[in-house]
């Protein structure tokens, strides 16, 4: 008995031992850990957080992408060719000859008329990237049409500037489906929303193999992909949302790839032999949102006092580091019309100055709603020390996601700080909620950040939307530099950062290039020796 | 037993019914009576989540929608989640569909509820198991040895273990444990059920790994999961050895004292026979209680130890519905958690009765 007891403990020590020295990741495998419980659908006509759009991504092409290598200039993906009829209105889009989908069925105009009439009348969240140009599901079927098998004309209702309309042709919702397959999982009229939820149909660089909510995903090459099969066969994505966990996994090599690294473990890997980071500007910008209800930031001496009080560079080195870089304009560096303007330095002595000038020389009491999660806590905190040498009693109210954005929403803060994350690669995304105000009354139809921080600018506004119908792209592009050079002296955002994602991989690993949004993180190019 | 006087006129039957009879009647009231309190407990219990559910400034629809909806999207999801009604109506249909067996579809995964705790309930239970069969076979004996020589080097120690295991914050400790054993020693495996290059080979049939591996005859793959298994569940396992080792102390400290304990020394019993044979025996009986506390504890989840470990079992999934307000999920956690810790109850106290020979 006792002998029986030593050899089953010697064996299972030995079993385990064994199978640890299989650490190793599959060869033709990417493995990498991440933080996926954002995913709430994979469906690309519903999927609208970072984790599920890189998902489709990978699954799905669309008519058009951007030229990462090259200043995210736009491209044809299933596009072959493109032209735009003289009065700005009508798109005429000539289809890759040849491309199938996952299933083997061919790729046709009629696939691409179905995926829009599909995304706009399901019209989930990131439907209004579609809409915005006039399209409804009444009228979907004369606006968007396949004139033959390879052709498809798309009519828009206003002479909007092609780069806007193009670009967000680039967006999620804008992915073709398999019409076939979709309508054979469809149900009660759903347009196969409840199976794309978990399943996928496209025609892009993988197929998802499994998915398990909150578990991981599993991706599967397609070998007959139309831009060339991907190198590895497999990529798999589990959640890990313990970054510390992601560390070890990725200094054992049991992950590839790890997604969610703090600033103190890039810090702690940056060093080692073994690793790699890579990183790319993110669309994310992280600002203050100064509510002008409050008679104080009504003041505009008082919203710029706030802009000298922020200590942009010692947040940068001491809180953010390589994780978050100094950016004061509303459109993130990557996108048309950006700029990189910095206005904004902190001077105490200048705030207090322009403080004094708006007859509170003694500085006054504000609170801040706080999302309890690094480095969001944080940042509040440097902000409040440096506000007190101004005379600025800085309350932090502590509270999780949801609870102070529901506060945002109903504009009942006095400053919000939080992060904005472009819809789609366009200036608009980001002009049209920083810089348009249509109503500011509490019945207005569109609640943008203005006017979420109640800031009415009727001026503002007009030309925010007519940069949207300017068909010259240079020009476009000065207009939004104008625009943001004006927001930054007058408006209630006190912009600070702009958001660089970054990763941590095996040095083995290459290719793999983060684009400026979930759009654009493409697995494909990844390779490992 | 008081009788009340029945609105029906006439003689009373006062012949007593038989013994077997009379006992059959006893145990289904008694069942009855359980029956009902389970129910209230549920019934409670539902009421309450929905109500704080309700009452929290969270915004359920945001989760639905994200942070940039339009106002239509928003406004048809929050009538598609049924919030435009009263509250007392949106109660109403919900408990009524509890009754179906509907718990709902959860909205961070889009699932039915009941099948996303299918899903993640296993893994759970894998966890609080294997953590429970640990407590209990290191916390007993223990806990004997600190009872038998209390006061002494070994009652010292284990109490320093037990204030150990119950003192120290466990994702402290589960972070610590996968440095070493994981990332210095190499002996188990790191976060996460299986490896990557076995999780194909295991059929989810059970769900449990361990079981579907050895079920299936994959016993590479059932070593792999046993890697990854063992450090969470020590982990888990030393917080409630510290909790059993304490419990089994005093217990058998009172055992010890008592009066069949001399007479069996007097009778010249071995020792060993007396503190293992008849003083524990008798300590069992509240012990098993305490033991299935534990483990219901443990099948709740522990939301550090499952994160630490990217172990996506129940705990992890109630906090993260919890979080995002994902009320059916929450509800439906809530009530599989409240069922386990009455299911559990019911188990020991089932079991005391067949080791307490006073209640044979």
């Amino acid at each position: 008995m006792r002998h029986y007891a030593k050899l089953l403990v010697g064996s299972t020590m030995v079993a385990l031992m064994a199978t640890t020295a299989y650490a190793q990741t599959p060869r033709d495998t990417i493995v990498m850990a991440k933080q996926i419980d954002d995913i709430i659908s994979l469906d690309p006509a519903e999927a609208f957080e970072f984790s599920g759009v890189e998902v489709g991504a990978n699954v799905y092409d669309k008519l058009m992408g951007v030229d990462l290598a090259n200043k995210n200039a736009l491209v044809g993906d299933l596009a072959a060719s493109w032209s735009v009829a003289a009065d700005n209105m009508t798109y005429t889009f000539k289809l890759k000859p040849g491309v199938k989908f996952h299933s083997g069925n061919p790729l046709t105009a009629a696939d691409v008329v179905y995926s829009f009439q599909r995304a706009v009348t399901l019209n989930k969240s990131p439907g209004f990237i579609l809409t915005q140009f006039g399209f409804t599901k009444d009228n979907i079927a004369e606006t968007v049409r396949a004139t033959d098998d390879q052709t498809v004309v798309i009519k828009v209702s206003k002479p909007f500037a092609p780069t806007f309309f193009l670009n967000c042709l680039t967006s999620g919702v804008a992915s073709i489906v398999d019409s076939k397959l979709v309508t054979a999982n469809a149900k009660d009229g759903d347009f196969g929303n409840a199976w794309l939820k978990l399943n996928s149909a496209g025609s892009g660089a993988y197929v998802v193999r499994s998915y398990r909510p909150n578990e991981q995903y599993a991706l599967e090459a397609n070998a007959s992909w139309h831009k060339g099969a991907p190198k590895m066969r497999r990529v798999i994505v589990r959640h890990v949302a313990e970054p510390a966990s992601q560390r070890l996994l990725l200094e054992k090599g049991d992950i590839d790839v790890a997604r969610n690294l703090s600033k103190d473990q890039l810090a702690a890997v940056r060093t080692r032999p073994d690793v790699a980071i890579v990183q790319g500007d993110k669309g994310y910008i992280l600002y203050l949102g100064l509510n002008t209800k409050n008679p104080n930031f009504a003041k505009p001496e008082v919203r710029e006092a706030m802009k000298w009080l922020v200590d942009y560079s010692s947040i940068e080195r001491n809180i953010v580091e390589g994780t978050y870089k100094h950016h004061e304009s509303f459109l993130p560096e990557g996108f048309l019309g950006a700029i990189t303007d910095k206005p904004y330095k902190f001077d105490p002595a200048k705030a207090k100055e322009l403080l004094a000038k708006a007859g509170l020389p003694n500085g006054f009491s504000v609170t801040m709603d706080v999302r309890s999660v690094a480095p969001i806590t944080d940042i509040a905190q440097a902000i409040q020390a440096s506000w007190a040498q101004a005379g600025v009693k800085l309350e932090l109210i502590p509270g999780d996601g949801k609870q102070t954005l529901t506060k945002y929403r109903a504009r009942t803060h006095d400053i919000y700080i939080g992060q904005w994350g472009p819809d789609y690669l366009d200036p608009h995304t980001n002009a049209e909620t920083f810089a348009i105000n249509e109503n500011n009354g509490e019945d207005a139809k569109s609640k943008t950040l203005a006017w979420r921080n109640a800031w009415d600018i009727p001026e503002m506004t007009v030309r925010t939307q007519a940069a949207v119908l300017e068909s010259d792209a240079a020009k476009r592009s000065s207009t939004y530099g104008e625009l943001q050079r004006d927001h930054q002296k007058i408006s209630p955002f006190v912009i600070m950062f702009q958001q660089v994602e970054v990763s941590a991989q095996r040095k083995n690993v290459s290719g793999w290039v983060i684009g400026p949004t979930s759009d654009t993180n493409l697995y494909a190019p990844i390779v490992k020796n | 037993m008081t009788m009340a006087p029945g609105p029906v006129a006439g003689p009373v039957q006062l012949s007593p019914p038989s013994r077997g009879s009379n006992r059959a009647s006893r145990w289904s009231q008694a069942v009855g009576r359980e029956l009902t309190t389970v129910a209230i407990t549920m019934f409670g219990l539902l009421l309450v989540t929905f109500l704080i559910a309700r009452v929290i400034p969270i915004d359920p629809v945001l989760a639905v929608v994200g942070d940039n909806a339009r106002p239509d999207v928003y406004e048809n999801a929050r009538i598609a989640l049924g919030l435009d009604q009263p509250l007392w109506r949106q109660f109403a249909i919900y408990v009524g569909k509890v009754f179906t067996g509907d718990l709902g579809t959860s909205i961070l995964t889009a699932q039915p509820v009941l099948s996303d705790i299918k899903r993640v309930f296993p893994a759970t239970l894998e966890l609080a198991t294997l953590g429970t069969i640990i407590g209990v076979a290191l916390g007993i004996p223990l806990g004997v040895m600190a009872a038998v020589n209390q006061g002494r080097w070994p009652d010292q120690i284990a109490r320093f273990v037990g204030l150990f295991g119950y003192s120290i914050p466990i994702f402290w400790l589960g972070l610590m444990g996968l440095l070493l054993f994981y990332a210095k020693l190499g002996w188990v495996s790191g976060p996460g059920r299986i490896s990557v290059g076995y999780q194909d080979f295991v059929n989810p049939v059970t769900g449990v790994i361990l079981l579907d591996a050895a079920m299936q005859g994959e016993w590479d793959a059932f070593w792999n999961a046993l890697s990854h298994l063992i450090l969470p569940s020590s982990v888990l396992g030393l917080f409630s050895l510290a909790y059993i080792s304490r419990m089994t102390r005093s217990f058998m400290i009172t055992e010890l004292q008592q009066q069949y304990v001399i007479a069996a020394r007097v009778k010249g019993m071995s020792e060993l026979r007396v503190v293992w044979r008849h003083a524990l025996r008798n300590a069992l009986v509240p012990l098993i209680t305490v033991i299935a506390l534990s483990y219901a504890n443990l099948l709740e989840g522990s939301v550090l130890t499952e994160t630490i470990f990217a172990w996506p079992g129940l705990g992890r999934y109630i906090t993260n519905a919890l979080l995002n307000a994902d009320m059916n999920a929450v509800l439906g956690g809530t009530l599989v958690v409240g069922a386990i810790f009455i299911g559990v109850n019911l188990f020991s106290d089932i079991l005391g009765r067949l080791f307490d020979p006073r209640t044979r």
